[in-house]
């Protein structure tokens, strides 16, 4: 079991590895969200530092989207995922490998550029912390409710844009506790309730997502 | 794993008789129950001492909303029947279902916007109700677009049945989010409801007006599933004599 | 691994009834310890895609050693049969059994993940990894195998010398070659193959009839769709699922 796990990890490493572009690219369009927005309403630092934390969350919550919308689909067309299903090993950990790996070269990424954006927008330094620790316990719950949408949209073509519809909806949550924490550390009040909340679905995501992300990707697969 | 009991349970045949028998029942019950409630709401009902007559909008909105958002729960439990034990009557509620959950979260939106015009003065406010119903909505549009966009008849129906699984899990998640973040940037000042005491005479029709709206439902959605199984099992021997006897 | 109770014995290094596999400069290496297979019954299996009905109360018997091709023309529902054989879709109706257990549920669903080896239409090649990389983790999905065993198959496909080469600089019948390697590689008694002939040269597909009957002398069973024509190959069952309905 443990081994799988690891060869599993290894063979996502390759194939992200050989196609970077791939990885680049949701981080690049989380940059350039964020940077259209003092483009359009302005660069008055107090407007941008009232914009802040929901211009970061929303610019996050659509590049996570953004890069999920293929996580499953080439596994799907050339027939990876059959074998997936098909193996002896249980799915349900396989796909949560898989979304952390994904996390992991995408989410962890977009975490760890988030201080820069932050001080473009005119946050001040002290709450870059909040910022980070914030996006560091919601970006996995993203990726695990994305990768619910994703499977169940994994055989259809454009899965794009029905993708956002079936999956922002269920964002919401994270992007007011997310947003509400950013707020409440600008106000200088206490964030850990926000925390312990975010973490708190953070469990839960890591719990259940995995179930029905396996039970859609074995009802794309019976198609 | 004995299925058969189910499957006699979730028959086609056996749904189509049973839901014509109490189709009139419950035609009969939701006229019923709508008159007297709307007129008795409408015309006899007392004045709201804050809000006049506005509020008696409630006969409509609220009972909307309840109907809107047990819909939901009910596509999610017609979801675990279909995906644990297969019973293709629960894919055909489940499908019939959702257009009709958006539609009560469609008009309990709609009341509500006409409610806020003469309170807020304004038609639409970031209250938590109205948002969690908006919210409401779209996740309805997300399961039926899913269901639309798939061309496999039974891929379509497991994977909404997935959805709205999914979806009613975060329900109360959402909603407690949303109600908090409301409390957080701007305190109502009015509700729609949650009235301190509400006279018998104000909650009594409202009652009724509550069940009227089931009784329709649950006629408008046995209605949509009879013709979705007359279609899906239009080959078979028994919907052609139903037919026959009908014509 | 597997249930002790079961008949188990070694393979003995495969006898080709024909002509030598192409690049084959030493015999195969057959190393691991396979499993006998339970004979397979349909029980009245029905599939339905979208109201229509590709076959309904199919029933047979399949026994160890046995090979099946299913055939029929274009929409017949072959490749639905053997992804309901295979797991992947539940049939509409009736049931399949693995040595008397339904394949559905409890022990019988356990053996028969175990021991059918599925290769499909598509052959789950990942373009960005090299052949090896790509047996290693089909392989590593059921039982891990070696690096050597990988390469020693990859020759018995006429493969040499494309170990490390990526997989999308290779043709489509390199492709199908490579995924077919892991019927050297693997050690499940019962092949599942959908098309296995497509895109493969005629050297290469009397290879791989040769394996076919190899692995059926050793007891192994094979149930297949192609429309290449196996009437040469001695003791192969057909199925004519247009004639069946």
């Amino acid at each position: 079991m443990r081994r799988i796990i690891w060869l599993l990890f290894c063979r996502e490493w390759r194939l992200a590895w050989r196609r970077p572009g791939d990885l680049l690219n949701p981080l690049v369009f989380f940059a350039l969200v964020v940077s259209l927005f003092p483009l359009a309403v302005g660069p008055e630092p107090s407007m941008l530092r009232a914009m802040a934390p929901g211009v970061i969350w929303v610019a996050a919550l659509l590049a996570t989207l953004l890069s999920l919308d293929g996580l499953f689909r080439s596994d799907y067309e050339d027939g990876s995922l059959e074998q997936w299903v098909l193996s002896p090993h249980p799915l349900e950990l396989m796909v949560l490998v898989k979304v952390l790996h994904h996390w992991m070269v995408s989410g962890l990424a977009m975490v760890l550029l988030a201080p820069l954006f932050g001080m473009m927008l005119a946050l001040p330094a002290s709450v870059l912390p909040v910022l980070v620790l914030t996006l560091l316990l919601g970006t996995p719950i993203l990726s695990l409710l994305g990768a619910v949408g994703a499977a169940l949209t994994v055989g259809l073509k454009s899965g794009g844009v029905l993708l956002a519809l079936l999956i922002l909806p269920l964002y919401i949550p994270v992007l007011i506790l997310g947003t509400g924490a950013m707020d409440a550390a600008l106000q200088g009040m206490p964030v850990i309730g926000f925390m312990l909340w975010l973490g708190c679905l953070a469990v839960l995501a890591i719990t259940l997502a995995p179930f029905a992300i396996a039970a859609g990707l074995r009802i794309g697969v019976s198609e | 794993m004995k299925w058969t009991f189910f499957h006699k349970l979730g028959s086609p045949k056996w749904f189509y008789d049973i839901s014509g028998r109490w189709l009139p029942w419950f035609a009969a019950a939701s006229v019923l129950l709508l008159a007297v409630g709307s007129v008795w709401g409408l015309f006899f009902a007392p004045q709201d001492y804050q809000q006049g007559n506005s509020f008696r909008i409630i006969y409509i909105h609220v009972p909307a909303a309840f109907v809107a958002q047990s819909c939901y729960i009910m596509l999610a439990v017609a979801g675990v029947v279909s995906l644990v034990w297969r019973m293709k009557l629960a894919d055909v509620a489940l499908k019939c279902a959702a257009p009709i959950g958006a539609w009560m979260t469609f008009v309990a939106l709609l009341t509500g916007a006409i409610w806020g015009k003469p309170t807020w003065g304004t038609y639409w406010v970031w209250d938590a109700r109205l948002t969690s119903m908006l919210i409401l909505l779209f996740l309805y549009f997300g399961v039926i677009a899913l269901g639309q966009a798939i061309s496999n008849r039974d891929t379509a129906a497991k994977a909404t049945a997935v959805l709205a699984i999914v979806g009613t899990v975060n329900i109360p998640i959402i909603k407690y989010s949303v109600n908090w973040w409301n409390t957080l940037h701007q305190p109502a000042t009015f509700k729609l409801t949650e009235k301190p005491a509400m006279p018998v005479e104000m909650w009594l029709p409202l009652l009724l007006m509550v069940l009227g709206f089931y009784a329709l439902f649950t006629v408008s959605l046995f209605m949509r599933m009879r013709l979705e199984v007359l279609q899906r099992e239009h080959k078979t021997r028994w919907v052609r004599e139903a037919l026959e006897k009908m014509s | 691994m597997y249930n002790g109770a079961r008949l188990i014995r070694v393979f003995d290094v495969p006898e080709y009834s024909g002509r030598t596999p192409v690049n084959m400069s030493h015999p195969p290496r057959r190393s691991g310890v396979k499993v006998k297979p339970l004979p397979v019954e349909l029980d009245g299996l029905a599939c339905e895609r979208d109201e229509r009905e590709l076959f309904a109360s199919l029933s047979l018997r399949l026994e160890p050693g046995e090979v099946l091709q299913v055939a029929g023309p274009n929409g017949s529902g072959k490749t639905s049969l053997l992804r309901i054989m295979a797991g992947l879709l539940p049939p509409s109706a009736g049931d399949m059994r693995y040595g008397g257990n339904s394949v559905y549920h409890g022990a019988g669903r356990e053996d028969w993940r175990r021991q059918r080896l599925y290769i499909g239409h598509a052959p789950a090649i990942k373009g960005a990894l090299t052949a090896e990389e790509n047996l290693a983790w089909l392989c590593a999905l059921s039982s891990p195998v070696g690096t050597e065993q990988i390469w020693q198959a990859l020759e018995q496909v006429g493969l040499r010398g494309f170990e490390d080469v990526p997989c999308h600089n290779l043709s489509a019948g390199q492709k199908r070659r490579v995924a077919l390697a892991r019927l050297y590689l693997e050690q499940h008694p019962v092949w599942i193959l959908d098309e296995p002939f497509t895109a493969i040269d005629k050297a290469g597909v009397t290879a791989l009839e040769n394996h076919i009957m190899a692995h059926a002398q050793q007891g192994g069973m094979v149930i297949m769709t192609t429309h290449h024509g196996l009437d040469h190959l001695p003791g192969v069952r057909c199925l004519d699922l247009g004639q069946a309905n």
